[in-house]
């Protein structure tokens, strides 16, 4: 047990002023399972009672867990309150959950993303399910007048053995609410939880297969008009926009242009606007809006260079700069090409490189290349919102809310207080709707037609719009000595328009002599955080580079990795080693055992690798096969380490994903542009993995401890990259250096 | 415009639109059925997956018109309290991440085991090949069809 001192969220004590009650989406937990018996169904109580931002007990015992964090797939919605509940010591099938609107002066962190919702929800739902639970029983020492220490609770109970009382939760809800909020409490040892580490299924399981409005583009409201945009291309704005070409068609009510932000906003990081200024067509129903767009009449004209103030993470206030012009991707890679020769910016530096690279038997060096690429979210971006002359009212697919209401009052003039978000399920995130400029132009188009509105984004708007994973190009190097040992390592990556080097991550630790440097060319094509920030490129090249220096120093792939690690455990070199070597190691010793790694089926080929990022430690070994020059996919088996499991099952489930998502970037993902226009728009261009190329098995096994939980919506992403092209390298004698690899497969003989 | 008569989950319905109207927006916006879901308006993608006499058909690129006096399931019509077996194994398999995809993945899934009860790996790879998830709960989908046809 350890003691937690609850005034690190006594912001989230504050009183609601409505209780739950009608007309609120509630999710059952037991809705999950099969139909109810009788027995089970949950009455709705006369009355709640509630304990704190996080927590309201009915009268029947009935308890509402509030989840804070936006959903977008990572099961946060079942998991979060599950921490809650089993610090309370509730049943879970008395569970109601409900999904928090963004309301930070009530919760801790509102926000999906970075693989951070367990890890940094941990300590506040702990806590907020603990105290709850101590005030039932301080009210029930007051009322049975016995000692509180004597009191214990089990499964939304309260017991005194001594005097043999006892009650359920709801029973003592009315007066557990009213007693002071302690100012300590003692949550849970591990061993003694009985929710968390159980699998619970998704709490909206039986919404999401019965079909019912769940996300953003399923809202409606009486009155709402539906909108829908237009941009140019990158490196263009819009000349003119002739609405009188749209005005008469069916359902049309007006066509217009609007600022996206106000000239003199100083950005924050995840303020990505593509387009300063976007044409909108507003009309009655969906169709008629598209046919509208279709029809629309826009001029564009270049756009020319401009600078913007923004506020990033780790770097204060920077002065970015647009550049003018129409990029393409053949200037692209003729400008990473260029960099790539040139210095870069060093990151760290570890001994005298330069030397041990003289003094070398053998220097391996090679250059990986990856594309940008789309998010391409099932659900196209949109949003609902109602902008009157004193609030604004908006419902969207949101991951980072708190990151764009300074936006939304800079540009609708209106306080932060008056802007109220509700935060819908996502049809997916993967990163891009932590960027919220839908609901922005969402706003700004309601208050301009003064109506409650939906925007809605179409497929090719959604794929269009900017905000990729950047491209990136990095050179590995690295000496080895006449006994194949590893004396020094340089990377230098860059990217457009940012690096992807993480300076401080393995190898460097692991190396006397290490050298990381950047570059980065500027772009007016913006980016934005994709499912593994840089990790999801770094891990590639880095891990198929590993796998070739291994074959050159003639060691075991997974043993040459153990020998860096234990070098890096006993004798690190240089500081800030983000990493912890046993962990990292551990990962490895058990795919090691789970994919009986030295026996591997016939007739597949195997590769490995392994990569952290995100807090989480992960493994992973790729069995494939060639049917012609199609990679078939048998089996992949991942080793994690992301501390307790919270969830077991949805925690797989979220790993098989991530592991399968790779697979399909690895193998097509890739969006190339020409003259500032995408070359891809929809699906029948972007190809996105399908049934057919998904592996026919995936197992993920968990490195069992007790450290705190961290994050899988991310870590199992990047490694398999590297994972799938050491395999390929098995079954094709060839290696893969310029993503995406399945183009390049078609060119090679096969070896099968 | 034109009155067009549809049967959708086995209810009789009028409704006055554009003929040509995708069967994918009167349902979303004139019917409020919104389990059926737009995620790319070219058949590409299936989210959109419907019945029409029992075929899955993406619904997001079939005029509305088309389907006069045709028999319409959507996911909200697949049962009455989400018992279908194939429902059933989707929970018990707890296959979805976003669910944004899922309807459409069902539709083609029950579609699929009505002519084939029960399909081998390759039939549900082929015959599943149209639906994307972007989660990839693709292993999971596979999984709980097999339940599904052996239930």
């Amino acid at each position: 047990m350890s003691q937690v001192k609850t005034t690190i969220n006594r912001r989230s004590f504050l009183k609601a002023s409505a209780l739950a009650g009608g007309g609120l989406m509630l999710s059952f937990s037991w809705l999950a399972g099969c139909k109810p018996k009788d027995e089970e169904l949950l009455s709705m109580p006369e009355k709640w009672f509630e304990f704190n931002s996080y927590i309201k007990i009915g009268n029947n015992g009935v308890v509402t867990l509030m989840s804070p964090n936006p959903e977008f797939g990572s099961n946060v919605k079942t998991s979060m309150p599950m921490i809650l509940a089993d610090e309370l010591d509730i049943d879970w099938k008395n569970v109601i959950v409900q999904q928090a609107d963004f309301y930070p002066e009530r919760y801790d962190r509102q926000f999906t993303g970075g693989s951070q919702g367990i890890r940094q929800g941990w300590k506040p739902l702990r806590t907020a399910g603990a105290t709850a639970r101590q005030m039932l029983i301080d009210a029930s020492a007051k009322q049975w007048n016995v000692p509180a220490k004597e009191i214990t609770t089990e499964a939304g109970m309260l017991y005194h053995k001594g005097s043999g009382k006892k009650a359920g939760y709801g029973e003592m809800a009315s007066l557990a609410a009213t007693v002071p909020v302690p100012a300590e409490v003692t949550t849970k040892d591990v061993g003694d939880f009985k929710i968390i580490g159980t699998s619970k299924r998704n709490v909206e399981g039986k919404n999401i297969v019965t079909g019912k409005p769940l996300f953003g583009m399923d809202y409606k409201e009486d009155g709402m008009l539906i909108a829908m945009i237009v941009h140019p291309p990158f490196g263009m704005m819009i000349k003119s926009l002739d609405a009188s070409s749209v005005k008469s068609m069916p359902g049309i009510k007006d066509a217009f242009t609007i600022k996206t932000l106000t000239a003199d906003y100083e950005r924050n990081g995840f303020d990505t606007t593509s387009f300063l200024e976007l044409g909108v067509i507003v009309g009655n129903t969906t169709w008629e809006v598209m046919n509208a767009k279709k029809a629309l009449k826009v001029e564009f004209e270049l756009m020319p260079e401009y600078t913007m103030t923004m506020q990033q993470w780790g770097r204060g206030k920077v002065t970015a700069i647009m550049p003018k012009g129409l990029e393409s991707t053949e200037g692209h890679r003729a400008e990473m090409e260029k960099a790539s020769k040139a210095k870069g910016d060093i990151l760290r530096k570890d001994g005298n490189p330069e030397t041990a690279f003289k003094n070398a038997a053998k220097v391996l060096e090679r250059t990986y290349t990856a594309p940008h690429l789309a998010h391409n979210t099932m659900e196209p971006a949109n949003c609902f919102a109602n902008v009157t002359a004193d609030k604004a009212e908006i419902y969207g697919p949101i991951q980072a809310p708190g990151f764009i209401t300074d936006t939304l009052a800079a540009r609708l003039k209106l306080p932060k207080e008056k802007i109220h978000i509700k935060l819908a399920r996502m049809g997916g995130g993967f990163g891009i709707r932590a960027y919220g400029h839908h609901l922005v132009e969402a706003a700004v188009i309601s208050q301009t037609i003064k109506a409650p509105v939906k925007l809605v984004y179409t497929r090719e708007d959604d794929m269009t719009y900017g905000i990729y994973r950047p491209a990136y190009t990095a050179t590995y190097r690295a000496a080895l000595d006449k006994d194949n040992n590893l004396i020094a390592f340089h990377v230098k990556g860059g990217g457009i328009p940012e690096h992807p080097i993480h300076a401080n991550r393995f190898p460097a630790g692991a190396v006397d002599n290490y050298l990381a440097e950047g570059w980065a060319i500027p772009s007016n094509i913006t980016i934005g955080a994709f499912r593994a920030p840089r990790s999801n490129f770094n891990a590639a090249a880095e891990q198929s580079f590993l796998d070739e220096l291994a074959e050159l120093a003639g060691k075991d792939p997974i043993d040459f990795r153990l020998e860096l690690l234990e070098r890096a455990r006993t004798n690190p070199v240089g500081k800030d080693n983000d990493y912890d070597p046993d962990r990292y190691a551990g990962v490895l010793k058990l795919v090691r055992e789970k994919s009986n790694w030295s026996q591997p089926p016939a007739n597949v080929s195997r590769g490995v690798a392994a990569y952290f990022c995100h807090n989480t430690y992960v493994a992973q070994v790729v069995d494939l096969k060639l049917n012609g020059n199609s990679p078939v996919i048998e089996n992949v088996i991942a080793a994690v380490d992301c501390g307790i499991v919270v969830n077991p099952d949805a925690a797989k489930n979220m790993g098989e994903g991530g592991i399968i998502d790779g697979i399909g970037n690895a193998l097509f993902g890739e969006l190339t542009f020409k003259d500032g226009v995408p070359e891809k728009n929809n699906f029948h261009q972007y190809k996105m993995i399908r049934q057919k190329e998904s592996p026919r098995k995936v197992e993920v096994h968990f490195v069992k401890n007790e450290e705190e939980p961290t994050g899988l919506g991310e870590p199992l992403f990047p490694p398999v990259f590297a994972a799938v092209a050491n395999a390929l390298y098995k079954a094709t004698g060839r290696r893969f250096y310029d993503q995406p690899f399945a183009k390049h497969i078609e060119m090679s003989p096969s070896r099968m | 415009m034109a009155t067009i008569n549809l049967k959708v989950n086995g209810k009789n319905l009028a409704v006055d639109v554009d003929p040509k109207t995708p069967v994918l927006w009167v349902l979303r916006d004139h019917l409020d059925l919104v389990g059926t879901k737009f995620g790319c308006g070219m058949a590409q993608c299936g989210a959109c997956t419907i019945h029409v006499d029992g075929n899955a058909v993406r619904s997001c690129i079939l005029p509305v018109s088309q389907i006069e006096n045709k028999e319409v399931v959507t996911i909200e019509g697949l049962s009455e309290d989400g018992d279908h077996p194939v429902q059933k194994a989707w929970l018990e398999h707890d296959v979805a991440q976003c669910g944004y995809c899922q309807a459409g993945q069902i539709m083609s899934a029950v579609a699929l085991l009505k002519s084939n009860p029960s399909p081998s790996d390759e039939d549900i790879e082929n015959a599943m090949n149209g639906n994307i998830c972007r989660c990839a709960t693709y292993v999971r989908i596979k999984a709980a069809i097999k339940t599904a046809a052996n239930s």
